[in-house]
Protein backbone atom coordinates (compact mmCIF):
# COMPACT_ATOMS: atom_id res chain seq x y z
CA UNK A 1 0.00 0.00 0.00
CA UNK A 2 1.63 3.12 -1.18
CA UNK A 3 -1.08 5.99 -1.80
CA UNK A 4 0.20 7.58 1.88
CA UNK A 5 0.13 11.23 2.02
CA UNK A 6 3.55 12.99 2.96
CA UNK A 7 2.06 13.61 6.59
CA UNK A 8 0.82 10.09 6.72
CA UNK A 9 4.44 8.97 5.74
CA UNK A 10 5.84 11.14 8.74
CA UNK A 11 3.31 9.80 11.52
CA UNK A 12 4.59 6.08 10.49
CA UNK A 13 8.49 7.13 10.66
CA UNK A 14 7.65 8.83 14.16
CA UNK A 15 5.77 5.92 15.42
CA UNK A 16 8.17 3.56 14.73
CA UNK A 17 10.69 5.61 16.74
CA UNK A 18 8.55 4.97 20.20
CA UNK A 19 7.97 1.95 19.34
CA UNK A 20 8.07 -0.65 22.92
CA UNK A 21 7.78 2.94 25.41
CA UNK A 22 5.37 2.73 28.60
CA UNK A 23 4.94 6.23 27.98
CA UNK A 24 5.09 9.10 25.66
CA UNK A 25 4.44 12.84 25.80
CA UNK A 26 3.46 15.61 23.20
CA UNK A 27 3.66 18.96 23.15
CA UNK A 28 2.31 22.21 21.75
CA UNK A 29 1.30 22.67 17.83
CA UNK A 30 2.54 19.06 17.02
CA UNK A 31 -0.18 17.48 15.20
CA UNK A 32 2.20 15.29 13.28
CA UNK A 33 4.09 13.81 16.55
CA UNK A 34 0.52 13.51 18.42
CA UNK A 35 -0.77 11.47 15.50
CA UNK A 36 2.31 9.22 15.97
CA UNK A 37 1.70 8.82 19.55
CA UNK A 38 -1.68 7.85 19.29
CA UNK A 39 -0.75 5.60 16.15
CA UNK A 40 2.20 3.63 18.33
CA UNK A 41 -0.48 3.53 21.12
CA UNK A 42 -3.49 1.75 18.80
CA UNK A 43 -0.15 -0.32 17.71
CA UNK A 44 0.74 -1.41 20.71
CA UNK A 45 -2.95 -2.71 21.69
CA UNK A 46 -2.81 0.05 24.17
CA UNK A 47 -0.42 -0.90 26.38
CA UNK A 48 1.53 2.86 25.74
CA UNK A 49 0.14 5.43 28.13
CA UNK A 50 0.13 8.92 25.94
CA UNK A 51 0.10 12.10 27.02
CA UNK A 52 -1.53 15.19 24.41
CA UNK A 53 -1.20 18.31 25.80
CA UNK A 54 -3.99 20.26 25.08
CA UNK A 55 -6.62 17.06 25.13
CA UNK A 56 -8.91 15.79 27.90
CA UNK A 57 -9.58 12.23 26.36
CA UNK A 58 -5.91 11.75 25.74
CA UNK A 59 -4.32 12.93 28.98
CA UNK A 60 -4.38 11.21 32.45
CA UNK A 61 -3.10 14.00 33.99
CA UNK A 62 -4.73 15.63 37.01
CA UNK A 63 -2.32 17.84 38.74
CA UNK A 64 -2.01 20.89 36.86
CA UNK A 65 0.10 21.97 33.90
CA UNK A 66 4.02 20.77 36.20
CA UNK A 67 2.55 17.63 36.54
CA UNK A 68 4.40 16.65 33.02
CA UNK A 69 7.29 18.45 33.99
CA UNK A 70 7.70 16.76 37.53
CA UNK A 71 6.92 12.97 35.91
CA UNK A 72 9.42 13.69 33.40
CA UNK A 73 11.97 14.74 36.20
CA UNK A 74 11.51 11.60 38.19
CA UNK A 75 11.39 9.33 34.81
CA UNK A 76 8.24 8.70 34.00
CA UNK A 77 8.23 9.71 30.48
CA UNK A 78 10.08 7.82 27.97
CA UNK A 79 9.73 9.65 24.61
CA UNK A 80 8.85 13.02 24.19
CA UNK A 81 8.75 14.86 20.35
CA UNK A 82 10.44 18.42 19.72
CA UNK A 83 10.66 20.90 16.52
CA UNK A 84 13.08 23.68 15.90
CA UNK A 85 12.81 27.07 14.18
CA UNK A 86 16.61 26.13 13.62
CA UNK A 87 18.91 22.99 14.67
CA UNK A 88 22.08 22.76 14.37
CA UNK A 89 24.67 19.72 13.66
CA UNK A 90 25.17 19.36 17.39
CA UNK A 91 21.07 19.24 17.51
CA UNK A 92 20.92 22.37 19.86
CA UNK A 93 17.49 23.75 19.78
CA UNK A 94 16.44 27.28 18.79
CA UNK A 95 13.08 28.36 19.50
CA UNK A 96 13.38 31.77 20.34
CA UNK A 97 14.86 33.98 17.88
CA UNK A 98 17.20 34.55 14.85
CA UNK A 99 19.78 37.77 15.47
CA UNK A 100 19.99 39.76 18.21
CA UNK A 101 17.30 39.28 20.79
CA UNK A 102 15.85 42.76 21.12
CA UNK A 103 15.56 43.13 17.17
CA UNK A 104 15.47 39.42 15.66
CA UNK A 105 15.03 39.10 12.07
CA UNK A 106 12.52 36.10 13.08
CA UNK A 107 10.90 35.27 16.04
CA UNK A 108 9.28 31.96 16.66
CA UNK A 109 7.15 31.77 19.98
CA UNK A 110 9.28 30.30 22.76
CA UNK A 111 11.29 27.53 24.58
CA UNK A 112 8.18 26.10 25.86
CA UNK A 113 9.53 23.07 27.75
CA UNK A 114 12.43 22.20 25.91
CA UNK A 115 15.46 23.53 28.03
CA UNK A 116 14.09 21.09 30.70
CA UNK A 117 12.23 17.93 29.05
CA UNK A 118 15.41 17.66 26.57
CA UNK A 119 17.79 17.04 30.02
CA UNK A 120 15.05 14.84 31.39
CA UNK A 121 13.43 12.50 28.84
CA UNK A 122 15.56 9.79 27.44
CA UNK A 123 14.03 9.87 24.16
CA UNK A 124 13.67 13.12 22.26
CA UNK A 125 12.92 13.04 18.70
CA UNK A 126 13.63 15.85 17.21
CA UNK A 127 11.11 16.95 13.92
CA UNK A 128 10.79 19.41 11.66
CA UNK A 129 9.01 18.89 8.22
CA UNK A 130 10.96 21.64 6.34
CA UNK A 131 14.55 20.26 5.31
CA UNK A 132 16.09 23.51 4.19
CA UNK A 133 19.47 25.32 5.28
CA UNK A 134 17.29 28.16 6.78
CA UNK A 135 16.28 25.68 9.64
CA UNK A 136 19.02 22.81 9.62
CA UNK A 137 21.89 25.50 10.66
CA UNK A 138 25.41 25.17 11.49
CA UNK A 139 24.90 26.36 14.43
CA UNK A 140 21.54 28.02 16.10
CA UNK A 141 21.44 31.71 16.97
CA UNK A 142 19.87 30.99 20.55
CA UNK A 143 20.25 28.09 22.32
CA UNK A 144 16.81 27.07 23.97
CA UNK A 145 17.84 23.89 24.96
CA UNK A 146 21.57 22.63 24.31
CA UNK A 147 21.80 18.56 22.17
CA UNK A 148 24.66 17.75 24.59
CA UNK A 149 26.04 18.62 28.02
CA UNK A 150 29.88 18.25 29.27
CA UNK A 151 30.13 15.46 32.14
CA UNK A 152 29.29 16.83 35.76
CA UNK A 153 25.94 18.52 34.14
CA UNK A 154 22.74 16.08 35.35
CA UNK A 155 21.37 14.82 32.62
CA UNK A 156 19.13 11.79 31.82
CA UNK A 157 17.97 12.50 28.76
CA UNK A 158 18.84 14.20 25.44
CA UNK A 159 17.87 13.79 21.78
CA UNK A 160 17.64 10.32 19.77
CA UNK A 161 17.24 11.21 16.02
CA UNK A 162 15.80 13.81 13.77
CA UNK A 163 13.19 12.80 11.27
CA UNK A 164 12.40 15.57 8.11
CA UNK A 165 10.41 15.66 5.19
CA UNK A 166 13.30 14.18 3.39
CA UNK A 167 14.96 11.75 6.05
CA UNK A 168 15.69 10.30 9.07
CA UNK A 169 18.93 10.98 11.33
CA UNK A 170 20.11 9.20 14.27
CA UNK A 171 22.04 11.39 17.25
CA UNK A 172 25.00 10.15 18.45
CA UNK A 173 25.15 11.58 22.12
CA UNK A 174 29.04 10.65 22.76
CA UNK A 175 30.22 12.13 19.25
CA UNK A 176 27.51 14.90 19.44
CA UNK A 177 26.72 14.43 15.78
CA UNK A 178 24.10 13.32 13.29
CA UNK A 179 24.47 10.51 11.29
CA UNK A 180 21.97 10.13 8.19
CA UNK A 181 19.99 6.75 8.66
CA UNK A 182 17.41 6.43 6.26
CA UNK A 183 16.03 8.54 3.04
CA UNK A 184 12.46 8.80 2.28
CA UNK A 185 11.25 7.63 -0.94
CA UNK A 186 11.79 9.96 -3.65
CA UNK A 187 15.09 11.85 -1.88
CA UNK A 188 18.60 10.94 -2.43
CA UNK A 189 21.85 11.45 -0.50
CA UNK A 190 23.12 14.09 -2.56
CA UNK A 191 20.09 15.99 -1.96
CA UNK A 192 20.20 15.76 2.00
CA UNK A 193 23.85 16.73 1.94
CA UNK A 194 23.02 19.93 -0.12
CA UNK A 195 19.79 20.86 1.79
CA UNK A 196 21.18 20.88 5.32
CA UNK A 197 23.09 23.56 6.54
CA UNK A 198 25.06 21.38 9.10
CA UNK A 199 27.75 18.53 8.44
CA UNK A 200 26.64 15.12 9.30
CA UNK A 201 28.31 11.43 9.07
CA UNK A 202 26.64 8.82 6.49
CA UNK A 203 27.44 5.33 4.98
CA UNK A 204 27.70 4.88 1.74
CA UNK A 205 24.46 3.57 1.13
CA UNK A 206 22.09 4.86 2.94
CA UNK A 207 18.31 2.54 3.04
CA UNK A 208 15.00 3.74 2.37
CA UNK A 209 12.66 4.96 5.36
CA UNK A 210 10.20 1.72 4.78
CA UNK A 211 6.81 2.63 3.67
CA UNK A 212 3.73 2.74 6.28
CA UNK A 213 1.80 -0.96 6.58
CA UNK A 214 -1.78 -1.63 5.37
CA UNK A 215 -2.76 -1.99 9.10
CA UNK A 216 -0.47 1.44 9.76
CA UNK A 217 -2.92 3.51 7.79
CA UNK A 218 -6.26 1.81 8.23
CA UNK A 219 -5.80 2.58 11.84
CA UNK A 220 -4.12 6.62 11.32
CA UNK A 221 -7.72 6.96 9.14
CA UNK A 222 -9.82 5.17 11.01
CA UNK A 223 -8.60 5.50 14.64
CA UNK A 224 -5.95 7.94 15.42
CA UNK A 225 -7.52 10.39 12.90
CA UNK A 226 -10.75 10.61 15.04
CA UNK A 227 -8.62 10.86 18.53
CA UNK A 228 -6.77 13.91 17.08
CA UNK A 229 -9.46 15.23 15.67
CA UNK A 230 -10.20 16.62 19.28
CA UNK A 231 -7.01 18.53 19.73
CA UNK A 232 -5.85 19.23 16.03
CA UNK A 233 -9.17 19.29 14.99
CA UNK A 234 -7.79 21.92 11.65
CA UNK A 235 -5.10 19.28 10.92
CA UNK A 236 -7.38 16.44 11.02
CA UNK A 237 -10.22 18.24 8.80
CA UNK A 238 -7.34 19.21 6.07
CA UNK A 239 -5.80 15.41 6.18
CA UNK A 240 -8.94 13.09 6.29
CA UNK A 241 -12.08 15.40 5.88
CA UNK A 242 -12.34 14.70 9.60
CA UNK A 243 -14.84 16.69 12.01
CA UNK A 244 -14.08 16.76 16.05
CA UNK B 1 4.89 39.93 51.55
CA UNK B 2 1.22 40.88 52.62
CA UNK B 3 -1.88 38.55 50.40
CA UNK B 4 -5.04 40.79 50.80
CA UNK B 5 -7.62 39.36 52.89
CA UNK B 6 -10.79 37.63 50.74
CA UNK B 7 -13.39 40.44 50.37
CA UNK B 8 -16.76 39.58 52.27
CA UNK B 9 -19.19 37.37 50.39
CA UNK B 10 -21.40 40.11 49.22
CA UNK B 11 -18.56 42.20 47.16
CA UNK B 12 -17.18 39.41 45.64
CA UNK B 13 -19.12 39.23 42.40
CA UNK B 14 -18.97 42.21 40.37
CA UNK B 15 -20.03 42.72 36.65
CA UNK B 16 -17.46 42.03 34.06
CA UNK B 17 -16.49 45.82 33.70
CA UNK B 18 -16.10 46.24 37.00
CA UNK B 19 -14.05 43.00 37.91
CA UNK B 20 -11.35 44.46 34.41
CA UNK B 21 -11.86 47.87 36.72
CA UNK B 22 -9.87 45.68 39.40
CA UNK B 23 -7.09 44.99 37.27
CA UNK B 24 -4.92 48.85 37.41
CA UNK B 25 -2.45 50.07 35.10
CA UNK B 26 0.82 48.48 34.98
CA UNK B 27 -0.20 45.83 37.01
CA UNK B 28 1.88 42.50 37.25
CA UNK B 29 -1.01 39.73 35.61
CA UNK B 30 -0.76 35.97 35.77
CA UNK B 31 -2.88 34.46 32.48
CA UNK B 32 -2.89 30.48 31.78
CA UNK B 33 -2.34 28.96 28.64
CA UNK B 34 -4.98 28.22 26.20
CA UNK B 35 -6.36 24.74 27.43
CA UNK B 36 -6.94 25.81 31.07
CA UNK B 37 -9.78 28.26 31.43
CA UNK B 38 -8.67 31.67 29.81
CA UNK B 39 -10.63 34.93 30.78
CA UNK B 40 -11.12 36.09 27.08
CA UNK B 41 -14.44 38.31 28.00
CA UNK B 42 -12.63 40.05 30.50
CA UNK B 43 -9.63 40.41 28.28
CA UNK B 44 -12.10 42.01 25.61
CA UNK B 45 -13.43 44.38 28.82
CA UNK B 46 -9.46 45.27 30.17
CA UNK B 47 -9.00 46.06 25.94
CA UNK B 48 -12.11 48.51 26.28
CA UNK B 49 -10.93 50.27 29.34
CA UNK B 50 -7.86 50.69 27.88
CA UNK B 51 -5.32 49.14 30.01
CA UNK B 52 -1.92 49.93 29.80
CA UNK B 53 1.90 49.08 30.83
CA UNK B 54 0.51 45.22 32.22
CA UNK B 55 3.06 43.42 33.06
CA UNK B 56 2.28 39.76 31.92
CA UNK B 57 3.12 36.14 32.91
CA UNK B 58 1.71 33.44 31.10
CA UNK B 59 1.29 29.85 32.94
CA UNK B 60 2.92 28.78 31.28
CA UNK B 61 2.27 29.74 28.15
CA UNK B 62 -0.44 31.81 25.71
CA UNK B 63 -2.08 32.43 22.58
CA UNK B 64 -4.23 34.85 21.36
CA UNK B 65 -5.22 36.43 25.02
CA UNK B 66 -1.61 37.71 25.37
CA UNK B 67 -2.01 38.42 21.45
CA UNK B 68 -4.96 40.54 21.64
CA UNK B 69 -4.00 42.87 24.80
CA UNK B 70 0.19 43.01 23.08
CA UNK B 71 -1.65 44.44 19.70
CA UNK B 72 -4.19 46.54 21.81
CA UNK B 73 -1.09 48.61 23.64
CA UNK B 74 -2.02 47.28 26.69
CA UNK B 75 1.40 45.35 27.69
CA UNK B 76 4.80 46.61 28.63
CA UNK B 77 6.44 43.10 29.00
CA UNK B 78 5.73 39.67 28.96
CA UNK B 79 7.30 36.51 30.84
CA UNK B 80 6.31 34.05 28.95
CA UNK B 81 7.59 30.11 27.53
CA UNK B 82 6.10 30.43 24.29
CA UNK B 83 2.83 32.55 22.36
CA UNK B 84 1.50 31.16 19.79
CA UNK B 85 -1.59 30.22 18.27
CA UNK B 86 -1.34 26.70 17.78
CA UNK B 87 -2.91 25.03 15.01
CA UNK B 88 -2.87 28.23 13.69
CA UNK B 89 0.68 29.17 13.41
CA UNK B 90 2.65 32.43 15.29
CA UNK B 91 0.79 34.78 17.08
CA UNK B 92 1.36 37.73 14.89
CA UNK B 93 0.64 40.93 16.90
CA UNK B 94 3.30 39.31 19.68
CA UNK B 95 5.45 38.56 17.09
CA UNK B 96 5.18 42.16 15.29
CA UNK B 97 6.01 43.61 18.73
CA UNK B 98 9.08 41.22 18.98
CA UNK B 99 10.70 42.33 15.74
CA UNK B 100 10.50 45.61 16.72
CA UNK B 101 11.28 45.68 19.70
CA UNK B 102 8.55 47.91 21.61
CA UNK B 103 7.79 44.69 23.87
CA UNK B 104 10.24 43.28 26.86
CA UNK B 105 10.24 39.92 26.75
CA UNK B 106 11.55 38.08 29.42
CA UNK B 107 12.07 34.19 27.97
CA UNK B 108 11.41 31.22 30.27
CA UNK B 109 10.56 27.49 29.76
CA UNK B 110 7.36 25.92 31.16
CA UNK B 111 8.52 24.32 34.13
CA UNK B 112 10.57 27.55 35.20
CA UNK B 113 7.26 29.46 35.49
CA UNK B 114 4.89 26.32 37.22
CA UNK B 115 7.98 25.85 39.84
CA UNK B 116 8.58 29.77 40.51
CA UNK B 117 4.73 30.05 41.37
CA UNK B 118 5.11 26.87 43.37
CA UNK B 119 7.48 28.77 45.35
CA UNK B 120 5.16 31.94 45.92
CA UNK B 121 2.67 29.25 46.98
CA UNK B 122 4.81 27.86 49.48
CA UNK B 123 6.12 31.11 51.05
CA UNK B 124 9.51 30.86 49.95
CA UNK B 125 12.17 32.60 48.23
CA UNK B 126 13.18 30.24 45.85
CA UNK B 127 12.80 27.02 43.63
CA UNK B 128 15.76 24.71 42.48
CA UNK B 129 15.14 22.95 38.59
CA UNK B 130 16.80 20.74 36.73
CA UNK B 131 18.13 21.16 33.17
CA UNK B 132 18.49 24.51 31.83
CA UNK B 133 22.33 24.36 31.87
CA UNK B 134 23.84 25.24 28.55
CA UNK B 135 21.03 26.77 27.82
CA UNK B 136 20.98 30.70 26.19
CA UNK B 137 17.88 31.14 28.55
CA UNK B 138 20.35 31.60 31.06
CA UNK B 139 22.03 34.59 29.85
CA UNK B 140 18.29 35.84 29.17
CA UNK B 141 17.66 35.50 32.61
CA UNK B 142 20.31 37.25 34.92
CA UNK B 143 17.71 36.63 38.24
CA UNK B 144 18.29 32.95 37.47
CA UNK B 145 21.38 31.61 39.74
CA UNK B 146 23.18 28.22 39.18
CA UNK B 147 24.32 27.16 42.53
CA UNK B 148 26.19 23.80 43.54
CA UNK B 149 23.63 21.10 45.42
CA UNK B 150 24.83 21.45 48.66
CA UNK B 151 23.85 18.25 49.60
CA UNK B 152 25.86 16.36 46.76
CA UNK B 153 29.65 15.00 47.46
CA UNK B 154 30.93 15.99 44.27
CA UNK B 155 30.20 19.28 42.14
CA UNK B 156 26.68 19.08 40.84
CA UNK B 157 25.36 22.82 39.48
CA UNK B 158 21.70 23.50 39.19
CA UNK B 159 19.70 26.56 38.70
CA UNK B 160 17.61 28.58 41.63
CA UNK B 161 14.83 29.87 40.70
CA UNK B 162 13.30 33.17 42.24
CA UNK B 163 9.49 33.14 43.24
CA UNK B 164 7.26 34.72 41.33
CA UNK B 165 4.36 36.49 43.00
CA UNK B 166 1.68 38.16 40.66
CA UNK B 167 -0.27 40.99 41.71
CA UNK B 168 -3.04 39.46 39.87
CA UNK B 169 -4.19 36.05 38.53
CA UNK B 170 -6.95 36.23 36.25
CA UNK B 171 -8.66 33.24 34.37
CA UNK B 172 -12.02 32.07 33.40
CA UNK B 173 -13.58 28.76 35.25
CA UNK B 174 -17.23 26.68 34.82
CA UNK B 175 -18.21 28.11 38.44
CA UNK B 176 -18.54 29.84 41.56
CA UNK B 177 -20.88 29.56 44.30
CA UNK B 178 -21.90 32.17 46.30
CA UNK B 179 -19.34 32.08 49.17
CA UNK B 180 -16.80 32.65 46.51
CA UNK B 181 -15.42 29.25 46.04
CA UNK B 182 -14.56 28.44 42.60
CA UNK B 183 -14.59 25.10 40.92
CA UNK B 184 -11.56 24.41 38.24
CA UNK B 185 -12.28 20.93 38.08
CA UNK B 186 -8.56 18.93 36.77
CA UNK B 187 -6.81 22.49 35.74
CA UNK B 188 -4.88 22.55 39.04
CA UNK B 189 -2.29 25.04 37.99
CA UNK B 190 -5.38 27.61 38.34
CA UNK B 191 -4.97 27.06 41.79
CA UNK B 192 -1.00 27.60 41.66
CA UNK B 193 -1.87 30.79 40.48
CA UNK B 194 -4.04 31.51 42.29
CA UNK B 195 -1.78 30.22 45.65
CA UNK B 196 0.60 32.36 44.56
CA UNK B 197 -0.80 35.71 43.41
CA UNK B 198 -1.53 38.78 45.74
CA UNK B 199 -5.39 38.43 44.21
CA UNK B 200 -6.96 36.74 42.13
CA UNK B 201 -10.07 37.65 39.94
CA UNK B 202 -12.35 34.92 37.92
CA UNK B 203 -14.58 34.90 35.55
CA UNK B 204 -17.14 31.85 35.89
CA UNK B 205 -19.79 30.67 33.39
CA UNK B 206 -22.21 30.73 35.83
CA UNK B 207 -23.45 30.52 39.28
CA UNK B 208 -23.52 27.42 41.01
CA UNK B 209 -26.58 26.87 43.38
CA UNK B 210 -25.18 25.60 46.46
CA UNK B 211 -22.29 24.80 48.50
CA UNK B 212 -18.73 23.74 46.24
CA UNK B 213 -17.16 22.45 49.35
CA UNK B 214 -20.20 20.70 50.40
CA UNK B 215 -19.89 17.23 48.13
CA UNK B 216 -16.26 15.80 47.72
CA UNK B 217 -16.87 15.40 44.41
CA UNK B 218 -16.65 19.52 43.49
CA UNK B 219 -14.44 19.70 46.88
CA UNK B 220 -11.65 18.42 45.05
CA UNK B 221 -11.70 20.35 41.98
CA UNK B 222 -12.71 23.65 44.01
CA UNK B 223 -10.41 26.64 44.82
CA UNK B 224 -11.62 27.69 47.94
CA UNK B 225 -12.64 31.47 48.72
CA UNK B 226 -9.48 32.35 50.25
CA UNK B 227 -7.87 32.85 47.14
CA UNK B 228 -10.25 34.16 45.36
CA UNK B 229 -11.06 38.11 45.26
CA UNK B 230 -13.85 39.01 43.21
CA UNK B 231 -15.73 37.11 40.76
CA UNK B 232 -18.06 37.86 37.56
CA UNK B 233 -20.54 35.82 35.49
CA UNK B 234 -19.45 35.76 31.65
CA UNK B 235 -21.11 33.29 29.63
CA UNK B 236 -19.08 31.39 27.26
CA UNK B 237 -16.23 33.66 28.90
CA UNK B 238 -13.45 32.09 27.08
CA UNK B 239 -14.58 32.45 23.65
CA UNK B 240 -13.15 31.79 20.83
CA UNK B 241 -10.97 29.48 23.33
CA UNK B 242 -12.09 26.72 24.94
CA UNK B 243 -13.61 25.85 28.38
CA UNK B 244 -12.20 22.41 28.86
CA UNK B 245 -15.19 19.96 29.44
CA UNK B 246 -17.80 22.47 28.51
CA UNK B 247 -16.71 24.05 25.09
CA UNK B 248 -14.52 23.34 22.00
CA UNK B 249 -12.64 26.19 20.24
CA UNK B 250 -14.06 28.28 18.06
CA UNK B 251 -11.75 27.25 15.53
CA UNK B 252 -13.35 29.41 12.48
CA UNK B 253 -13.08 32.38 14.76
CA UNK B 254 -9.64 31.84 15.76
CA UNK B 255 -8.27 30.90 12.09
CA UNK B 256 -10.17 34.20 11.01
CA UNK B 257 -8.41 36.43 14.19
CA UNK B 258 -4.94 34.54 12.86
CA UNK B 259 -5.60 36.15 9.39
CA UNK B 260 -6.83 39.50 10.13
CA UNK B 261 -3.88 39.93 13.04
CA UNK B 262 -1.27 39.63 10.32
CA UNK B 263 -1.56 43.43 9.10
CA UNK B 264 -1.78 46.49 11.67
CA UNK B 265 -4.65 47.45 9.68
CA UNK B 266 -6.37 43.56 10.10
CA UNK B 267 -5.74 43.87 13.49
CA UNK B 268 -6.86 47.31 13.91
CA UNK B 269 -10.98 46.28 12.21
CA UNK B 270 -10.72 42.70 14.30
CA UNK B 271 -10.60 45.06 17.54
CA UNK B 272 -13.24 47.33 16.64
CA UNK B 273 -15.24 44.85 15.45
CA UNK B 274 -14.61 42.31 18.16
CA UNK B 275 -14.93 45.03 20.98
CA UNK B 276 -18.32 46.84 19.37
CA UNK B 277 -19.84 43.22 19.21
CA UNK B 278 -19.12 42.45 22.90
CA UNK B 279 -20.05 46.22 24.20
Amino acid sequence: MNDASANEFLIVALARMIEGCRHVAVGNASPVPGAAALLARALSGDAMLVSLLGSLAHNPYTDGGRELFDSAGQGRLDAFFLGGGEIDGQANVNLVAVGPHDAPLARFPGSFGSAYLYFAVPRVILFRAEHTRRVLVPRVSFISAPGTSPPGIHRSGGPTALVTSRCAFAFDRARGRFRLETLHPGHTAEEVRAETGFDYDSAPEVAQTPPPSARALELIRGRVAGELAETYPSFAAREWGRAA
Amino acid sequence: MLYRRPMTTARKLLDLDALAARIPDGAHLAIPADYSGVAMAATRALVRRRARGLRLVTVPTSGMQADILIGAGCVAAIETSGVGLGEHGLAPRFTAAAKSGSLHIIEATCPAIHAALQASEKGVPFMPLRGLLGSDLLAQRPDWKVIDNPFAAAGDPLVLLPAVRPDIALFHARWADRAGNVWIGRRRELATMAHAAARTLVTVEALFDGDLLADESTASGTLPSLYVSAAAVAERGAWPLPLPGLYAADDAAIRRYAQEARSDSGFARYLDETLRAAA
